[in-house]
């Protein structure tokens, strides 16, 4: 039987606030264990939370980026269950009322559009973090708890099961993290947390309506292993119901090392969140008014930008795709083509060197060694003729170490393309003394080995000399 | 009369005026607290050091001539839901017998920037929970009119403390009439301003949307003055109210006239004491006689509110109370893993009442049971608020007892459902939000108080404290002391 | 009990039945709520009717970690210790 995969995605992001969403304690990542904790967040007795207004703000922006209905009356509720890392044993969070419904987002898969759906967005808060003394979870006598992110804020969006592959959840999660990166509401720095999905993945006949058992892999922080799990997911499914049996309805973990995923110990019961709503927090009310002001206040998003691109410069909807898949690389883009740098080079430097020593590197695009402008005024230098293409490879490998102009380093290094036809004519005419072997195979009708001879001038010249010329001058001089 | 049993504005005028010092106040209500609190039982905490200390700085302002406030030097009792920074707040809980917290009460900043003599941490039912404050896990406070009896709960060691001389006035708190009840039975006045009126943050939650904290003094003038200086928006507490606060001490006015004062039948209904229903409906009327117009009002949905209210406030308390369990504070007791850590802590330190509104709670909000008891009570809450906002439309006022019978004795009252159904006249004001105020409105012939609850408009404390002040300025109640002493 | 595992209370055997009969005479007295018609009835979650009460965001001094960990029943190192946890969240 042929089974289709459904996938769901629970994106949690941390929001970049300066404070806690219900208190006033910083939120900066790194800090020393339970220094950044007050009575508040530490849930001690006769406490109360009070809102951080930016969090609705950017909870507000991120529904309406994600074509989300905002809720003009919109509350918090507390979602009850007992955990160490959660001081008041309850999650303030968001049930029936949350801040926006009813979105979607488009990506691009193989060529081909499709819509994801969002069933909602709400606000509420993390919870702290579990240390654990012994090598792993299961072998510690004991657990160490850290509050600093208890109470740092988040969103988390959930999609409807739209998503039939792995690169689907992909794409859908990249393009959750450009939109935020976009409306500047989240670092989304997985490597740090701050951007984590909870994955739904059932099968179902292909043909078939009804939704099929499904299973539930949490803090996915990489796009590899957001991918990876899931491909294990769908297979071990597969083999499961190929094998007659049944998918248990489990929480399972994804093990990175090994990759694969893990079954963990199964729960007695059901959670009963026994959801109330929060009553220390008043009610949230925003006038149409009030989001419609949300709304022009987004900046321009990546699907709009992406069209910009793909008509303001003709780029193909592809390489469009990926240059404003972070708004970072789409304003490096930006740089370099505002030095008159032709566009399509541009992205094809960005999306070929620039992105492939960035990774090497692991510096982020707007860290980049190489500034936008450097790299626009490189690109000039090929269309003037100064350099040729090859040479612009040992040029950016040069920028990356110095600072310098492209312009000073090609004259520094002596990379200036050898455009004089006199120059080359000297090389073309001892690299043909030297080869006979290759003239005469061409002479004989093979056209073919007048590109070793290329190579042979090109090497003399160390790359400099103008590629055109030399084939012009050798094609003229074999037909002599 | 005896110092340690004169009010608060009494005493002040009369620091003020150089006729007494500050010292001699504290030392005389300390004297008195040694020599009552064995019988009594009324606090947790004493802190006498701290009362000397602050009365001492009192007389010093004094000499140097300068201008001291309303509570200044004058030691008060706080009850021990109320976090004080550094002192033991225990909530009469041994979930909580270290429990020191790092911060203060917003409630306790206003009364430290008023220079207050903090006096000690007043006795009450766990975690508020009780109108009797039998519920303590450390002691039973006994009533200074008769020490066979309560003092009713859950502030009952605040009531005791002011009814008995061992504090001027105290702080309780009030969820279901927790400062009204034990107001009346210890025949002391018992404010519970209107909810939001005062900061709750620092008050350790009982049910958050029915908590409100409120004075507990010996006349309606003291009750005006603390209000005064413990009302008012708070950014901590997102549910405090934003309205500006009155003078309140600009309503102690003898005047009623052309006031109406509605009188609602279901809170006259069966099986309430006879004293205290010929006591209140002579203090309805005394107001008459004075001017105003009594009318008889229905609240139709009062029967419903001890239904509604005894699945809010366990629902809300059992979500409140889910943090105390073993983890980060509080008492621990081990467990080989972290639910059985949780459950023994909680299984050896929650005393019975505590427990079982818990359980209650977590009943009424577990999947299958939401919409037909938490869902639905929420619902009646509605209609019993709309009562009163319909009630006053016509009337300014609404007068009832506070409690259908005075107080009653230790251990009489044992089965928890009996026990509840006493709250029927508080509890239907919290559920309102609306203010509240008990004042002693006679005696029976055993010399038990009765109070007479008049109730207000939302935030139209002014009012309140305008009829209460009246008519006990009219009577010589307020000037009766426990232990026929005077 | 089911009840008593959502409260993370243990209620022992022998008390089971006492219990159970309590709840169950309290409970069956908030029966007299479905005589109520509340089918046009909003739910009152909030005493007074107050909205958009907000923060702005700007930090206040946290805890030294010493006062923060000063009610702890055991801590490591600058942590709150608990015994082992097998469940994840």
């Amino acid at each position: 039987m042929q089974y289709e995969a459904v996938i769901g995605l629970e994106i949690h992001s941390e929001l970049k606030t300066n404070t806690k969403i219900f208190c006033g304690c910083k939120t900066t990542f790194g800090a020393e264990q339970n220094t950044h904790v007050c009575p508040v967040c530490l849930g001690l007795p006769g406490v109360l939370p009070s809102v951080n207004k930016k969090v609705v703000e950017f909870a507000i922006k991120a529904g309406l980026a994600t074509n989300c209905k905002i809720n003009e009356y919109s509350k918090f509720d507390r979602k009850n269950y007992y955990y160490p890392d959660l001081p008041k044993n309850w999650q303030t969070s968001q049930y029936d009322l949350p801040i926006a419904e009813h979105g979607f987002v488009e990506i691009l898969v193989d060529g081909e559009k499709k819509k994801i759906g969002l069933t909602r967005i709400h606000m509420e808060e993390d919870a702290g973090k579990l240390v654990h003394s012994g090598t792993n979870i299961k072998d510690s006598a004991s657990s160490n708890v850290d509050y600093n992110r208890t109470g740092v804020p988040l969103i988390e969006i959930v999609s409807e099961p739209d998503m039939r592959s792995a690169a689907e959840a992909r794409a859908y999660m990249e393009k959750i993290k450009a939109i935020l990166e976009y409306i500047d509401v989240s670092n989304c720095r997985m490597e740090e947390g701050n951007l984590r999905a909870d994955i739904n993945v059932s099968l179902r006949p292909v043909g078939e309506e009804k939704l099929g058992t499904r299973t539930e892999m949490k803090n996915i922080n990489s796009f590899k292993a957001l991918e990876d799990a899931i491909n294990y997911e769908i297979e071990r499914q597969t083999e499961v119901l190929e094998d007659g049996g049944k998918i248990v309805q489990e929480t399972r973990t994804w093990d990175p090392a090994r990759g694969v995923t893990l079954s963990m110990r199964s729960k007695e019961d059901a959670h009963d969140y026994r959801y109330m709503p929060e009553p220390d927090l008043p009610p949230i009310v925003t006038s149409k008014e009030e989001i419609e002001a949300y709304r022009k206040s987004l900046p321009e998003l990546p699907d709009a930008r992406r069209a910009r691109l793909e008509s303001e410069y003709g780029l193909s909807e592809y390489d469009a795709t990926i240059i404003t898949s972070s708004r970072d690389m789409a304003e490096y883009f930006d740089g370099v083509v505002a030095t008159g740098a032709d566009a399509k080079q541009a992205a094809n430097w960005i999306m070929g060197d620039l992105s492939k020593n960035l990774n090497a590197d692991s510096i982020a695009i707007k860290d980049s060694p190489v500034e936008a402008k450097r790299l626009g005024e490189m690109i000039g230098l090929i269309e003037k003729g100064t350099i040729s293409g090859k040479i612009a490879k040992q040029v950016f490998a040069e920028m990356w170490k110095n600072p310098d102009p492209p312009e000073k380093i090609v004259k520094d290094k002596g990379l200036v393309q050898i455009t004089d036809t006199k120059a080359i004519e000297g090389i073309v005419d001892e690299v043909i003394a030297k080869n006979q072997k290759a003239v005469e195979d061409y002479k004989n009708g093979n056209k073919k080995a007048i590109g070793a001879l290329v190579g042979q001038v090109m090497k003399a010249s160390k790359g400099k000399a103008n590629p055109q010329t030399v084939n012009q001058l050798l094609a003229k001089k074999l037909e002599e | 009369m005896k110092l340690y049993f004169e009010t608060v504005h009494g005493i002040h005028d009369k620091i003020v005026n150089k006729e007494i010092k500050a010292a001699e106040v504290a030392e005389a209500v300390v004297s008195r607290l040694e020599e009552t609190e064995g019988k009594v039982g009324a606090y947790l905490d004493v802190e006498s050091e701290k009362a000397l200390n602050a009365a001492k700085l009192t007389d010093e302002k004094i000499a140097k001539g300068e201008p001291i406030g309303f509570l200044e030097g004058i030691p008060g009792a706080i009850k021990d839901n109320i976090c004080t920074k550094g002192v033991k707040t225990t909530c009469a809980s041994k979930i909580l017998e270290n429990f020191i917290p790092p911060y203060n009460a917003t409630v306790i900043d206003k009364l430290t920037a008023a220079n207050y003599a903090f006096l000690g941490k007043a006795n009450m039912d766990e975690f508020a929970m009780g109108g009797s404050t039998e519920n303590s896990a450390y002691k039973t406070t006994h009533n200074p009119w008769d020490i066979e009896r309560v003092p009713g709960g859950s502030s009952g060691g605040s009531a005791a403390a002011v009814a008995a001389g061992s504090a001027y006035w105290a702080l309780g708190s009030d969820t279901g009439g927790s400062i009204r009840q034990p107001a009346s039975f210890c025949g002391v006045v018992g404010l519970k301003p209107t909810y939001g009126r005062v900061s709750r943050y620092g008050l350790v939650a009982y049910a958050s949307s029915l908590d409100q904290i409120g004075p507990i003094t010996r006349d309606v003038t003291d009750a005006a003055n603390i209000l005064n200086i413990i009302a008012g928006h708070d950014e901590m507490d997102s549910t405090s109210s934003k309205k500006t606060v009155p003078d309140f001490t600009k309503s102690l006015i003898k005047d009623v006239k052309g006031l109406k004062i509605g009188c609602p039948k279901e809170y006259f209904a069966d099986g309430m004491d006879g004293e205290t229903e010929k006591s209140v409906r002579d203090a309805i009327d005394a107001l008459k006689a004075m001017g105003a117009e009594v009318v008889d009002i229905s609240l139709p949905h009062t029967k419903y509110a001890i239904s509604a209210y005894y699945l809010i406030a366990p629902a809300e308390a059992a979500t409140n109370l889910q943090r105390y369990d073993g983890v980060s504070y509080g008492e621990r007791v081990d467990g080989e893993d972290i639910v059985s850590l949780m459950t023994n802590t909680r299984t050896a330190k929650f005393g019975k009442e505590v427990k079982r509104r818990i359980m209650i709670g977590n009943y009424a909000l577990s999947a299958g049971y939401y919409d037909a008891y938490y869902l639905k009570a929420l619902k009646v809450r509605t209609l019993i608020k709309q009562d009163f906002e319909d009630a006053f439309k016509s009337v300014d006022i609404i007068a009832t007892p506070t409690a259908p019978t005075p107080a009653f004795k230790i251990g009489e009252m044992a089965d928890p459902l009996q026990m509840y159904l006493q709250d029927i006249y508080t509890v239907p004001i919290n559920l309102a939000g609306v203010p509240g105020i008990s004042v002693p409105c006679g005696f029976t012939k055993s010399n038990l108080p009765i109070g007479l609850q008049l109730i207000g408009r939302p935030l139209d404390e002014e009012t309140v404290l305008r009829v209460a002040y009246a008519y006990e300025q009219a009577h010589d109640w307020k000037d009766k002391r426990a232990g026929g002493e005077a | 009990m089911h009840v008593a595992s959502l409260s993370r209370l243990r209620v022992e055997e022998s008390e089971t039945e006492s219990y159970q009969a309590e709840l169950d005479k309290i409970i069956s007295y908030m029966d007299i709520l479905t005589s109520v018609d509340t089918a046009n009835t909003p739910p009152t979650t909030y005493a007074l009717p107050m909205e958009n009460v907000f923060r702005d965001d700007v930090p206040k001094e946290s805890l030294s970690r010493e006062l923060a960990l000063s009610n702890a029943p055991d801590e490591e190192d600058g942590y709150f210790k608990v015994p082992r946890v097998l469940e994840e969240s």
